[in-house]
């Protein structure tokens, strides 16, 4: 008799058609995505689309010029050398950025897993440039670093240097400007996977033989490498789009004319909307390409908990 | 099995004290070990035996103290070099290493010839029956399987000394009785000395060759598991060996070994295990399975016996625990194999060779050594 019962209802189930779709996933909390995906339509999709659209229009000159009919502005980006080098030139910028902040970030992450005093104080002034605006740290730059900034006047008034140094208004002063304002993301993320990893391993290792180099090597580099890939990732892309500080402490139509002051210059000097947007397209390209290599030697990497409280 | 303990003769803790931010965690450890001891450090948490661990590892330094190897001293030693094997509570295995490499990896630290390091990781995995399991990661595998390879890791170093802190906590009661077994067969088979680290006293009686009851950073006890089941030293120690029912008591006379004392609606005879004087309050301690009910059946001389009133009754398979309340309110534990009925009044007896007295203040230093405590802040 109950096994009857039970049999039938398995095989109609008598829960209502809400419930069931409910099971399913779909149900009236859907709606709560709504905002969401209005926003993601209105102010991505639609515009990337558009821009994507843009490009396919290249202006009659461009393709008097450069030929190639509907993918006259590709044609265009890869052929003008003026164009295509700046693609070198800001990886040129953005790769040993992205990596000097990586790099620096592990040891001042390592020391300051440990307790001591003023590590607070010294924290907030690690992270205290997430503050400054771009424009302000260029400013900055020219003031401390510029031809009578401080520091020339300063070495060579003690006779250090005879001639200023050439900091600012160059790759260099770029370069200053993009560490001072990627260093602080990449320690905050690096210091986070850190603490993810649980210090009784490190103990585990010291007791089993292993120095403080094997033990970094062997066990916490390991646990530590895909956040730092992440975090390269991170620090690279926010590089890669650099814009003020290549115009304002940079050399903006030599050694530091990026893909964003090109992307700039096409749109509001030339004019050519269609040329803009298909340089910001190939930005968009390029560090595609990047993150996908990174984010290949990452999936080599073990991923998997690293024991700690992260 | 070739796999065995490199031998010492002895290690000596001798005066080893860490302090913590103007706290002591570990006050004046003396202990010495002898080659293939089983030690447990045993007491509730705080009181200094996971300290000690750390001090022996070289985790953590010492504030004041030394440690000897055979006279010659190691506390300076860093942890890499002591070549100690120590399993961890959390077993502590290398996330991104299989079962395999996590074994190696001390054999490869010392760079040991390839051909001895998969000898040895064979061995290993042997001993601890996991052999199947070797190329998997250690996320894979069961708690109880984790703790074998983290032991396993430890023992193929062959070391000097195998330290274990708390290894079974992480476990359930099953897993927990049969690693049991695992740890005290791994120690006969191989000889290693090993101190060990629990709150749980039935396993630090099951496992070790001596026992120390550490509270509060302090040395209680030092003895074998029957020394220490037999005579705790003070109430402390016999509450952690079993001693369920504490009671404070007043003593009215004392003959010899034996004292008369009443408190809590109890009078009777009991064992002095410290000396008391007339008058003293002192602290009776007697274990549930010591309080026997006594059947109507069988008439009791009326010695050493009181009457209570049963509240709980708890069926524990071969015997029932019972919560028992006396004429004065106060809470007993008893042990007795046939079950009365709550609400129902029981008489109770005890040999007074089971109830043991002790102060009731536990820190039995002398006046004396007390207000130089104090002098010393």
């Amino acid at each position: 008799m109950t096994v009857a019962t039970v049999t039938s209802s398995r095989a109609k189930s008598s829960a209502s058609l809400s419930h069931r779709l409910a099971e399913r996933g779909i149900s009236t909390r859907l709606l709560l995505l709504v905002p969401a995906v209005v926003f993601a339509l209105g102010l991505f999709v639609y515009p990337f689309l558009y821009g994507l659209g843009l490009t396919f229009q290249p202006l009659p000159a461009t393709q008097a010029q450069w030929g190639g009919g509907l993918f006259a502005n590709y044609v265009a980006f890869f052929k003008d050398a003026f164009t295509f080098d700046s693609v070198w030139i800001t990886m040129r910028l953005a790769l040993p950025v992205a990596l000097f902040n990586v790099l620096i970030s592990v040891p001042i992450a390592f020391k300051l897993r440990n307790r001591f005093r003023g590590k607070r104080t010294l924290q907030a002034l690690l992270v205290l440039p997430i503050t400054l605006g771009t424009v302000l740290t260029a400013q900055g730059l020219l003031i401390f670093a510029g031809r009578q900034g401080w520091l020339n006047r300063f070495l060579i008034e003690t006779g250090i240097i005879d001639q200023p140094l050439q900091l600012v208004n160059n790759y260099l002063g770029v370069m200053f400007s993009l560490i001072i304002s990627g260093f602080p993301f990449a320690y905050l993320l690096i210091s986070s996977y850190l603490s993810g990893i649980d210090p009784s391993l490190e103990a585990a290792a010291r007791t089993l033989g292993a120095n403080w180099k094997q033990r970094f090597l062997r066990v916490t580099l390991p646990l530590l490498a895909p956040g730092l890939a992440t975090t390269f990732i991170l620090t690279f892309v926010l590089a890669f789009s650099v814009f003020p500080s290549a115009r304002l402490v940079g050399d903006a139509s030599g050694e530091t004319r990026v893909l964003a002051l090109m992307a700039y210059r096409s749109f509001a000097e030339q004019l050519d909307y269609a040329m803009a947007s298909t340089i910001a397209i190939m930005m968009g390209v390029v560090e595609l390409i990047v993150i996908a290599v990174v984010f290949l030697g990452r999936s080599f990497l073990y991923k998997g908990s690293t024991g700690g409280k992260g | 099995m070739s796999l065995s303990a490199s031998a010492f003769e002895s290690l000596e803790m001798k005066d080893v004290g860490r302090r913590f931010g103007g706290r002591d965690a570990l006050v004046d450890l003396n202990l010495t070990i002898r080659a293939g001891e089983f030690i447990a450090l045993l007491g509730p948490s705080g009181c200094g035996k996971s300290t000690a661990l750390n001090c022996l590892a070289g985790l953590i330094p010492l504030t004041h103290g030394e440690i000897l190897i055979d006279g010659k001293r190691i506390d300076l030693l860093p942890s890499e070099k002591r070549d100690f094997g120590m399993v961890f509570q959390n077993y502590a295995l290398f996330p991104h290493l299989t079962v395999e490499r996590n074994i190696a990896f001390g054999l490869q630290m010392r760079n040991l010839p390839k051909a001895e390091i998969v000898r040895r990781v064979a061995e290993g995995l042997a001993l601890v029956k996991l052999e199947e399991h070797a190329k998997k990661l250690p996320g894979q595998l069961s708690g109880g399987q984790q703790q074998r390879v983290a032991i396993a890791r430890a023992v193929v170093l062959e070391p000097r000394l195998v330290l274990m802190d708390e290894p079974l906590s992480n476990l359930d009661a099953k897993l927990r009785l049969e690693m049991r077994a695992e740890i005290r067969r791994l120690h006969q088979s191989l000889g290693l000395t090993t101190v060990y680290v629990t709150h749980d006293q039935e396993e630090a009686l099951s496992l070790a060759d001596r026992l120390v009851v550490l509270r509060e950073g302090r040395v209680q006890q030092i003895g074998t598991p029957e020394e220490l089941h037999k005579n705790p030293v003070n109430w402390h120690v016999a509450d952690f060996m079993g001693y369920r029912n504490l009671i404070d008591v007043e003593v009215e006379s004392v003959s010899g070994k034996l004292a008369r004392v009443t408190g809590g609606g109890l009078s009777l005879d009991a064992t002095l295990a410290q000396p008391a004087v007339p008058g003293d309050t002192v602290r009776l301690a007697i274990r549930p399975s010591d309080l026997l009910v006594a059947s109507t059946a069988t008439s009791t001389d009326g010695h050493n016996t009181f009457d209570a009133l049963v509240n709980v009754v708890e069926y524990h398979g071969r015997e029932f625990a019972l919560g028992v309340t006396t004429t004065m309110g106060q809470n007993l534990f008893v042990q007795a194999e046939v079950a009365p009925l709550p609400g129902e009044k029981v008489t109770l007896s005890v040999d007074s060779a089971r109830a043991l007295l002790y102060h009731s203040d536990l820190d039995a230093m002398s006046s004396e050594q007390r207000e130089l405590a104090e002098v010393r802040g």
